[in-house]
């Protein structure tokens, strides 16, 4: 009978604290969400890992080992997007031999899921690069560049969108001015915006009108210039509102971290690249939450 | 009692829950960082399986001798021509003129592409495909250009002036010894301003590379769509061995 007593009041009492507990973590219990976009730019048809006694990237790079890599953080985290930044073609002979046909299976192998074209993407010519299509199972996007007049009309999309537990995620692309980098002969009509404009539409239109919680560009600008007034990354990050990460390439810039830049509503922008040839992967963790007193607490970042 | 406890706590339940549901996601944190992709790491068998017959092939197709070289081969072994330098514009000269022969019935007068251009060493010893790969990396082009004589003159300027050895064939270029211009023979004749020359070079430079800006005042410019890398292997196919020289084409007098 007493037992009976003291089981009835600790199952209150439990209850008790267990809606306490609630009432302070619920949301954060119920729909804490992490996001995980996985980067590479400029890997330049580096496939293979670099030679033991080569003298810049000893034993790095790989493409079967970022395999594993990526495997083993998908298996963490199924909310992963994994992205490129351009630049996938030329730099070893497997491009020469083969186009860009073992790049484009291998990174549908990887599940990339979307990349953006980077001037050397060219080299073979805008056929070159509408013959590898069929080969890529990830979108191909740029917002930037018009190819109406072109071969590659219809295969190249300015964004691309993803919901991930919930979370909503825009992606788009921006290619570098081709004219004096790439052999007209090659590019032939497609057409370079301003890619500074475009990303400031762009970016308002993926947040406010698509609803993205998240809002990604994957820029082929180059990371900063001494020529302040030729767009890069860092001139990107402070002149639009609404961009939450920037993965760039062009300029094989090895940032020992992602650096925080201001954008023009002062709030921070994410900004990465990590260098060239497939030695790193860049991995950023976004944690979302619902709970207001979360909200009220603002935004950390760690890098 | 119990009941009402029951029954509090699914409503608060529910309540939060609708309250979770109604709060759009709010970004709490960002973490960042790089992950070196190096030997630690053991890769994914299926991949390395799938690149496996790529690698093959390419490694047959490039590490066939094709040519043997007795000595170290560079860009930086004389002051006004060298011999990787001589030996690029010579295997240009001699592999371009036959396509150029056939398709403009004309000659080619000599052969101008750039120090900058040259992007390895060639090691003693055997000499594959892989070695053109390396020298030559780019998807560069043999362009024939004809230049009028004033165009000649801009360009035997630019390579005095340049200060670096910039690869030439058929073209002689002597300077006296305070390093002005004495003589300029191409294809061993005095160089004539009232003719019209035609120069090999890489489509590189034509389209505007290394400020060799005499290029657009080419009056006629013929595409042989032949790998400048290409040729490189089909001359080291037809050779046994490769011996450059550093020699006379480009220099000046001591005295």
């Amino acid at each position: 009978m007493k037992r009976r007593d003291f089981l009835t009041t600790t199952g209150s009492g439990a209850a008790y604290v267990g809606l306490g507990g609630l009432s302070l973590n619920s949301c954060k219990a119920l729909s804490a969400k992490q996001i995980t976009i996985l980067h590479t730019n400029d890997v330049h048809s580096h496939i293979d890992p670099f030679p033991a006694d080569h003298a810049a990237f000893p034993n790095m790079g790989g493409l079967a080992r970022r395999a594993a890599l990526v495997e083993q953080i998908r298996l963490e985290n199924p909310n992963t997007l994994l992205l490129d930044a351009g630049d996938i073609f030329q730099g070893t002979p497997y491009f020469n031999f083969y186009g860009g046909e073992l790049e484009f299976k291998l990174m549908s192998k990887l599940k990339y899921d979307a990349a953006t074209i980077g001037n050397h993407d060219f080299d073979n010519g805008i056929g070159g690069l509408l013959a590898q299509m069929p080969h890529a199972k990830f979108e191909m996007i740029s917002a930037n560049y018009d190819f109406s007049n072109t071969v590659m009309d219809g295969f190249v999309k300015p964004y691309t969108t993803y919901l991930l537990n919930g979370i909503k995620i825009g992606v788009f692309g921006l290619g570098i001015a081709l004219k004096g980098l790439v052999t007209k002969t090659l590019y032939k009509e497609t057409r370079y915006l301003d890619p500074i404009e475009i990303a400031q539409d762009m970016s308002r239109t993926l947040k406010e009108d698509l609803g993205c919680d998240l809002v990604i560009c994957l820029s082929h600008l180059g990371y900063e210039y001494r020529n302040a007034q030729r767009p890069s990354d860092v001139i990107l990050a402070s002149k639009t509102a609404n961009i939450d990460l920037i993965i760039g390439g062009h300029t094989h810039t090895f940032l020992d971290r992602p650096v925080i830049k201001r954008n023009s509503s002062n709030k921070e922008v994410l900004v990465n690249q990590v260098g060239c040839y497939g030695i790193n992967l860049g991995r950023i963790d976004f944690y979302f939450d619902s709970n207001k007193n979360m909200r009220s607490e603002g935004l950390s970042i760690s890098v | 009692m119990n009941l009402k406890i029951q029954q509090f706590v699914i409503i608060i339940t529910i309540l939060i829950v609708y309250s979770c549901r109604q709060q759009p996601p709010s970004l709490r944190s960002i973490e960042g960082k790089q992950l070196t992709i190096n030997d630690a790491i053991r890769p994914t068998d299926s991949i390395e399986d799938f690149i496996s017959p790529y690698r093959k092939r390419v490694n047959e197709v490039l590490d066939s001798t094709l040519s043997y070289a007795p000595f170290a081969i560079t860009k930086s072994d004389g002051r006004y021509n060298t011999t990787a330098g001589n030996l690029m514009a010579d295997i240009v000269l001699e592999q371009a003129n036959p396509i150029f022969r056939s398709r403009a019935l004309k000659e080619i007068d000599f052969v101008v592409l750039n120090h900058g251009g040259i992007r390895s060493i060639i090691s003693e010893g055997n000499v594959s495909a892989r070695t053109a790969y390396e020298v030559m990396p780019f998807e560069n082009t043999i362009v024939v250009v004809a230049l009028n004589g004033k165009s000649v003159r801009n360009l035997i300027s630019f390579l005095i002036n340049s200060g670096r050895a910039h690869p030439i064939a058929g073209l002689q270029i002597i300077l006296t010894k305070d390093g002005s211009l004495r003589s300029v023979n191409i294809k061993g004749a005095p160089f004539d301003e009232n003719r019209i020359y035609y120069v090999a070079t890489s489509n590189y430079l034509v389209e505007g590379g290394d400020n060799m800006g005499f290029f657009k005042d080419g009056l006629e410019i013929t595409e042989t769509n032949y790998l400048i890398r290409n040729a490189m292997i089909d001359y080291f196919s037809k050779v046994d061995t490769i011996a450059p020289k550093v020699d006379q084409r480009f220099m000046k007098l001591n005295k």
